[in-house]
Parts: structure tokens; sequence; C-alpha cells
């Protein structure tokens, strides 16, 4: 495939790299580097977060208890050696605010977007590089601050509220307990910084897809990744200034005694705001958010499953369509999350059913899945495991939607662990997942070479089991009643049969997390001692592959990639292989697909 | 590989089904009159969900088992079929719509319909971290309160003002109390931050949150003692945010609230231990 580029569009406009250090690899702007730049900086996110979750999960499992060795991580905050329920819901809140920022929003999009966006699309670059730059430079000082925020106060370890931040707690400082002070305006401040960072980015990603495609790369020819990754722009664009908005309302309410989020009559003499609005800001944001976390995995699996399948996508046009339905959709759910806040039970109504109706293009994209492997001929390589695992667990954390989709079924429901499950396997455990396929699929890519396909498998099998033993059982916690954010459940005697569970739960997260050392073993030993890759190591067939591994400074030596084909022409009959790259001039004598949706 | 994998998915499909199913961890015993309606709702949908969960994940590792790698031929060239596309569309669409529609029956009973004109009212204050109920007293009507009047060190967490003359044989105390099988409607308010007022057995949760006066009701169809918890985050001791609601049959209800306050606190507290 060295030659990929017709003769006829043959011209070469090379572009030389910058030569220092500084301009190379720090305030870089090749999206290439500012794609890995922004995937380390969610691996050290997902590292602290997972942490966190551990000392979480000891204090669920034995409450109360004292370990020695907190004494010296948290010296004034764990000055017993136990887990104090200040330090709980600091971690609960930590936790929370780190894994759905700094992951689960940057690694997807910032990350693998970043870095192939524009490879697959044909172009040099992303639209506007400094702009690029600036997104993932806001992204890092804002989760700088973040940091900040444990080391805010002495004796508690960092804001208490929740990812959700729910005022007036969030707003009425120090006069609401410990926790809601510096520590609360360091996580709104990183937030709102976060929000400025992914409205860059979003603008970005827009114009970058719809503008710099190459010759021949018509719209339905794109890989679904892009499709995925424009449509997790587009929810951006429209979803992070309400949430800046409402960040910056809050930090008024904070600091500059307004009153936004703070009723008449509640600790101090403020008048006239309203809590419950701080709820639709948050969740008109906070729903997007979901998508914004799972759409690049779900353009990545259809990907990923079509080529270790060797089978065209089943559907692609409807696969397009599900993403946008799923996209817009998104907008008009975010009521889903105030059934009980007291808002109007009429608006109660009209979100829920909408909210089950969006269970029908997540469905559609599961069948695909599905019939795009049926008649394949599976590579069972790892990013190929992780891509039908992702499959299983997206089936197993959307369809507990169903429950909390209903007004009625959410009485009981809402704000359990049951919800806990639900939204840890949909938009924690999933994405996650695409997170992981997509490092060992585009790791030979990114890195020039290959990672070792046995410690990935024995990766994949141990967080695949880990993680359903963990999360299925937080639903029948839910049904049993166990409300979430509770630094124990010991105190309340209809979970007493929930105890034992949770401490079998914590054992699993010791063991899952514990798994993820592989990865990392695998990841750092791959960097520099892996085989070399070759430019197609996977046998696949859309651009990025065309080009060495790693890509050059300019991905195309300047020269102008042009399309012939959708993405996933795989098996073609008659084909002289089982691929046929997307830049392979020779049309295949044409034979008539098998199914009745044209390919392109 | 495949094997391993689509032998794991039928694995969970059995797995969960047999953890949801084998009666260890269930809702609570429900005593409300919504209990058995939001049960049967519960239901009708676990079985859509179980069947559609169990169908996912076995037909998915049918397709890993079958389809694996064989030798070098190749796969099935096909790019989809609408007709199949549209089938599970429609098919999704009224499975899923129908049950919200059907999830709507007992939310609007429990929202929208009239509160009995005979139900007994308590005015539930919540705070950082203490449940407080302020009961009308014998005269059944609920009397003025004041923020300005509350006085922790008296024990009056809620600000009842007694020049008012309903607030004369107000009482207020930090467990409710309710007749069994009698209407009841309690109007939530918070003093400070969002709080949620949870009891499992009832099967509704409430937001409680400042500014607002929100009301529900309920009938409780079974005599004991049932616990009550604070669902929504309200700050670094939410989780010991809990109480008790005792259920009540008529005679020890009414003696109760015949009491004068002081006698009231008392008898609470002997009624706690009983039960």
């Amino acid at each position: 495939m060295a030659d990929v580029v017709h003769p006829a569009h043959g011209e070469v406009h090379r572009h030389e790299p910058p030569s220092g250090f500084i301009r190379k690899y720090i305030f870089s702007t090749d999206h290439k580097v500012i794609g890995i730049q922004y995937w380390f900086l969610a691996l050290f996110s997902v590292i602290l977060g997972m942490l966190l979750s551990v000392l979480m999960r000891l204090q669920l499992g034995w409450p109360g208890e004292e370990f020695g060795f907190l004494k010296t991580i948290f010296p004034t905050a764990a000055e017993g050696g136990t887990i104090t329920p200040d330090l709980y819901l600091s971690l609960v809140t930590m936790h929370g605010t780190v894994m759905v920022f700094f992951v689960l929003t940057t690694a997807p999009q910032g990350g693998f977007g970043n870095s192939f966006l524009p490879i697959q699309i044909g172009a040099d670059d992303m639209a506007f590089p400094v702009l690029n730059m600036m997104s993932f430079w806001i992204t890092f000082l804002g989760l700088v601050v973040l940091l900040g925020a444990f080391f805010a106060t002495a004796n508690v370890i960092g804001p208490i509220g929740g990812w959700t931040g729910y005022a007036p707690l969030s707003a009425l400082g120090e006069k609401a307990g410990p926790g809601q002070g510096l520590g609360v305006v360091l996580w709104v401040s990183s937030i709102a910084l976060f929000c400025i960072a992914s409205l860059l980015g979003a603008l970005n990603f827009i114009t970058t897809m719809l503008n710099m495609r190459t010759r021949g790369m018509s719209l339905m020819r794109l890989p679904l990744t892009c499709w995925g990754w424009f449509t997790t722009a587009v929810l951006a664009l429209l979803s992070f200034p309400v949430l800046l908005a409402a960040g910056i309302l809050l930090l008024l309410d904070h600091l500059a005694g307004t009153s936004f989020f703070i009723p008449t009559n509640v600790l101090d003499d403020r008048q006239g705001g309203s809590p419950i609005l701080w709820q639709h800001l948050f969740w008109f944001f906070g729903h997007p958010e979901v998508y914004i976390a799972i759409l690049p995995g779900m353009g990545l699996a259809s990907h990923i499953l079509a080529t270790f399948a060797r089978k065209p996508v089943f559907g692609y046009r409807v696969m397009v369509y599900a993403i946008f339905a799923i996209g817009l959709l998104g907008f008009f759910v975010w009521g889903h999350h105030m059934f009980i806040s007291g808002m109007s039970p009429y608006t109660a109504i009209v979100f829920s059913v909408i909210t089950l109706t969006i269970g029908v293009p997540s469905a559609i994209k599961t069948f695909n899945w599905i019939g795009t492997i049926w008649g394949g001929q599976i590579r069972f390589t790892t990013p190929m495991l992780f891509a039908l695992g992702f499959v299983s667990l997206f089936v197993s954390g959307g369809i507990t939607g169903l429950f909390l989709g209903q007004t009625s079924l959410d009485l009981p429901l809402h704000d359990t662990y049951f919800v806990v499950g639900h939204f840890h396997l949909i938009m924690g455990v999933a994405a996650i997942f695409g997170i992981f396929m997509g490092t060992y699929f585009w790791f030979p890519k990114m890195f020039g070479r290959m990672m070792n396909e046995g410690l990935g498998k024995i990766h994949f099998w141990f967080s695949f089991i880990g993680v359903n033993v963990i999360f299925i059982p937080f639903h029948v916690m839910g049904m049993s009643g166990a409300p979430r954010r509770y630094a124990t459940h010991g105190n309340l005697e209809f979970l007493s049969n929930v105890m034992p569970l949770s401490k079998f739960i914590s054992y699993a997260v010791f063991f899952t997390v514990g798994a993820q050392i592989i990865f990392l073993i695998n990841l750092f030993w791959s960097m520099f001692k892996g085989k070399k890759a070759s430019d197609n190591p996977w046998e696949a067939t859309t651009l990025e592959w065309t080009i060495p591994s790693p890509p050059p400074y300019d991905n195309f030596a300047g020269r102008v990639p042009v399309v012939y084909r959708g993405p996933y022409e795989y098996s073609v009959p008659g084909a002289p292989t089982d691929f046929s790259m997307q830049t392979d001039p020779d049309e295949p004598k044409a034979a008539e697909p098998a199914g009745d949706e044209s390919g392109d | 590989m495949g094997k391993l994998l689509g032998l794991f998915l039928f694995l969970l499909a059995v797995g969960t089904a047999i953890l949801f199913l084998g009666g260890w961890w269930w809702f609570p015993e429900s005593i409300s009159e919504y209990g058995p309606l939001i049960d049967a709702q519960f239901n009708r949908t676990l079985v859509v969900v179980g069947v559609a969960f169990c169908a996912a994940q076995i037909a998915l590792g049918y397709a890993i088992i079958r389809f694996g790698r064989k030798g070098n031929e190749r796969a099935v060239y096909t790019h989809g079929s609408s007709k199949l596309e549209l089938t599970w569309t429609v098919i999704t669409a009224v499975v899923f719509v129908a049950l919200a529609i059907l999830g709507q029956r007992v939310w609007a009973q429990f929202h929208l319909d009239e509160t009995p004109p005979n139900a007994k009212k308590v005015e539930v204050v919540a705070q950082q971290f203490q449940w407080n109920f302020h009961y009308p007293g014998p005269d059944g009507a609920l009397g003025r309160t004041d923020r300005k009047l509350i006085n922790d060190s008296a024990l009056d967490f809620v600000g009842i003002d007694r020049s008012d003359p309903a607030a004369q044989d107000d009482a207020e105390l930090t467990t409710l109390a309710i007749p069994v099988n009698q209407p009841v409607e309690l109007t939530l308010r918070s003093k400070d931050v969002i709080h949620s007022f949870f009891v499992p057995a009832l099967r509704i949760k409430q937001d409680a949150v400042p500014g607002l006066a929100v009301r529900m009701n309920f009938t409780a169809s079974r005599i004991g003692k049932y616990e009550l918890t604070c669902a929504e985050l309200c700050g670094n001791l939410h989780h010991n945010m809990k109480s008790f609601m005792l259920v009540l049959p008529d005679n020890e209800y009414n003696e109760l609230m015949a009491l004068p306050s002081d006698d009231f606190v008392v008898r609470m507290g002997e009624l706690l231990q009983r039960y």
C-alpha cells in the first residue's frame, strides 16, 4: 500500500515538523502529539480515579475499620486510620469528577479523535492547530485545579457534593458543613475550565470533519468513528456552554453573595434563588454528557467489529442515523434525572416517554453490531475481544434504563445502587472498554509497535469478568433499597443482607483493579520493546492504515489521498484480498451485495 | 477463544437471571397502596428486559461461537437488510413506548389524584442530618411556623408559633407516627439543603427542597416500625440521617395524638421501644 495516491493528484506539499523539543512534544500543534497528550492525561486520571474507588470499596466492605496505611496517605483527613464519612464523600466526589470529565470525556474524543479524525478523513492536521493545542492545555489546567481541591482544607480531603454538586449544598459555602468551602470553589472552577476547553475542541472537530475531507471522501464514505466524534462534538458544542454558565452562577453564589440557586430563608438572608434551576442546567448538560462519553466508543465498536469480522458494517446508513437520533433525543431527556426533584409531575411524564424512545436507536445499534459479525470470519484479536465485550456491556448497562426511565419505577429506584450499577455499566465500563479497544487497535499506529496479544487477552478476561461481577450485583442492592453516596449501609437494618454482598463486591474491585497492572505493563513494555508494527497490521481498510506507523509529521507526506469506496469493504467477492482499501483505485468487478442496501 | 467468550456470555445470561430471581435480594416488603402497582410494573418490565437481555447476550455469544475464522474462507459480503432494520425498529419502538405509558399509571395516581379530605396531615421539616415532624394535635390543623422562632436548645426545630390558636396543641418530634389504613398527607420542607424522604417499604421517594412545600400522600397498610432514610446527598453525615416511621393501630394512634405535647414525646419513646 506504499503508493496510495493516484498519480494524477500526486503533487507533494510537505510540512516539516518543528525542531525544538518544546514545540515538538510540549506545546505541539500536531494533532497526533495532542492526541497522545490527551491520552496520557486520561491515563493518569483513570489510575487516580481507580485508586479513589479502591479506598471507597475499602470503607464499604469494612466500614470504620482501621487501616494503618491510611494515616500515612491522609495524615489529617484519616487521622485515626479510618475513612471518615467526610473523607468517603470527598472520594466519591473526586472519583466521579475525575472519571466523567478527565477520563470518559477526554480519552475517546480528545485522545483518539484528535489522533485519528484528521488521518481518517485524509487531512494533514485539524482545522485550527493552535486552538487544538489550547484545548489540551486548558484541560490540563482544569485537572491541576481539580487536584488542588484535594489540598484545599486541612481536615477534609476535597469537596463533598458528588459530581453533580447539587445546590444549595454546593452554593452555601462552609455554612453547609465541612467540604463546602474552598474545595467546592476549585471543583467548580476546574469544571468551568474544562467546559471552555471542550468547547474549543468541539468547534475544531466540527470544522475539521466538514471542511477538510480529502478527495472522494463523501459523508457516506466516512468511517463510523468519524460520525461518532462528529456527533459528540455537536453535543459538546451545545451542552458545555450551559454547564459553563451554571458553573459561573454557582461560583457567584459561592463567592459574591448572589442568590441564583439559594432560595429564601435558607441558612442566611439571601432570597429568591431556585435549587431546581441548578438541576435543570446541570442535567441539560449532564445527559448529553453520557452520550459524549459513549458515542465515540459506539463508532469505534462498529469500526473494529467490521475490521475483525472481515465484513462490511451491517446497515451503515442506519448506524449513522441512529447516532444522530441518539444525539438529538439526548437533549430532550434530562428531566428523567429529576422525577423526584419536586418539578411538575406532568413534565416528568413527557420526559419519561422520550427517554424510553431513546432505547430504540440504541437497540438498532445492538442489532446491527450482532448483524455485522453474523456470517463473518471473526479474528479474535485483543481489540476485537474488547469490542465484543463492549457490545455485551452496552446491552447490560443500557437495558436497565428501561426501568429507570419509567416515572413510577424511579420512585423506589432513584438514587439507589440500581442507578449506580446502571450508569457504571453503560457510561463507565462500556466507555472504558471503548478506550481499551481503541488503545489496543491504534497503539501500533500511535507508537509504531504492537502490543503483546497474550497479555492483552489476559487483561480482557480479567476485566470483563471483573466488571460484570462488580456492577450487576449493584442492581439487586438498589432494589433492596441501598441509597448511593452513603459512607456505610451498616446502620440500616433493612440492608443487613446487603452487607455481605457489598464485601464480596469490594474483593471483586480489588481483583479487577489489580488486573489493570497487566495492561500498564503491556503498555509501557510494548512502547519500547514491542514488535515493530507494519503500516497495516490488522489488514484494515481506512486511511490511517495507508501511511507508516507512526505517521510522519504531515500524515500523508504532502500527498493528497483519494478515496474510491466506503470504509468497510471487507470480503468483496472477486477482490484480490479480503480487504479493499478506501484508496484502492482499481474497481473490483462489482458483485451484487447480498443485502439490499448500497455500499456508499 | 471464541467458544470461551460465547460460553461466558451464555453464563452471564443465566447467572444474571439467577441473581435477580433467586430471591436473596429483593425489594423490602411493601406496605403502601402504590407498592403492589409499582411491583407489578417492575415485574412486567423485568420480563421484557430479562427476555431482551438474555436474547441479546445469547445471540451475541452464538454469533461469536459460530462465526469464528475458518481457514481462508471469506465472510458473507452484505451491507445489511432494510427489511430486518425496519422490523426490529418497529418492534422495539412499540414495546418501549408501551412500557413508558404503562409506567405512568401509578405515577399519575401518586401525584395527580386528589388527597382524600380526611387525610392525616403531618409537616416534614428536614434539616442536616435530622428529620423533624410537626403534628397538628387533636384539632387536626397545623399551626403557623416561623423560621425566626426556631430554638434548638428548647428542641423546637420547626419554629411553631404558639400565638396561633391552631398551634396551641401542635407537637413536634423526630419520629413519624401515622395510623394504619388511613390516608396520610405529608408536606415536605427543608431548612437548609435538599434532602429526600425515602421509606423503602412505601416504595416512594420525594425530595424535600428548601423553598418548596411538596405534598405527597399514601396509606400504610401494615402496623410496624419502618426505617426512614435520606436519599439525596445532604452533607458529610448524609448516611446518618435516619429515622423511623411508626404505623400504629387506630386506638394507639388516637391516644397518642390526644396527649399534651410533653407526654406525647414520652409515649412515642415507649412506642419506638415496643415496635
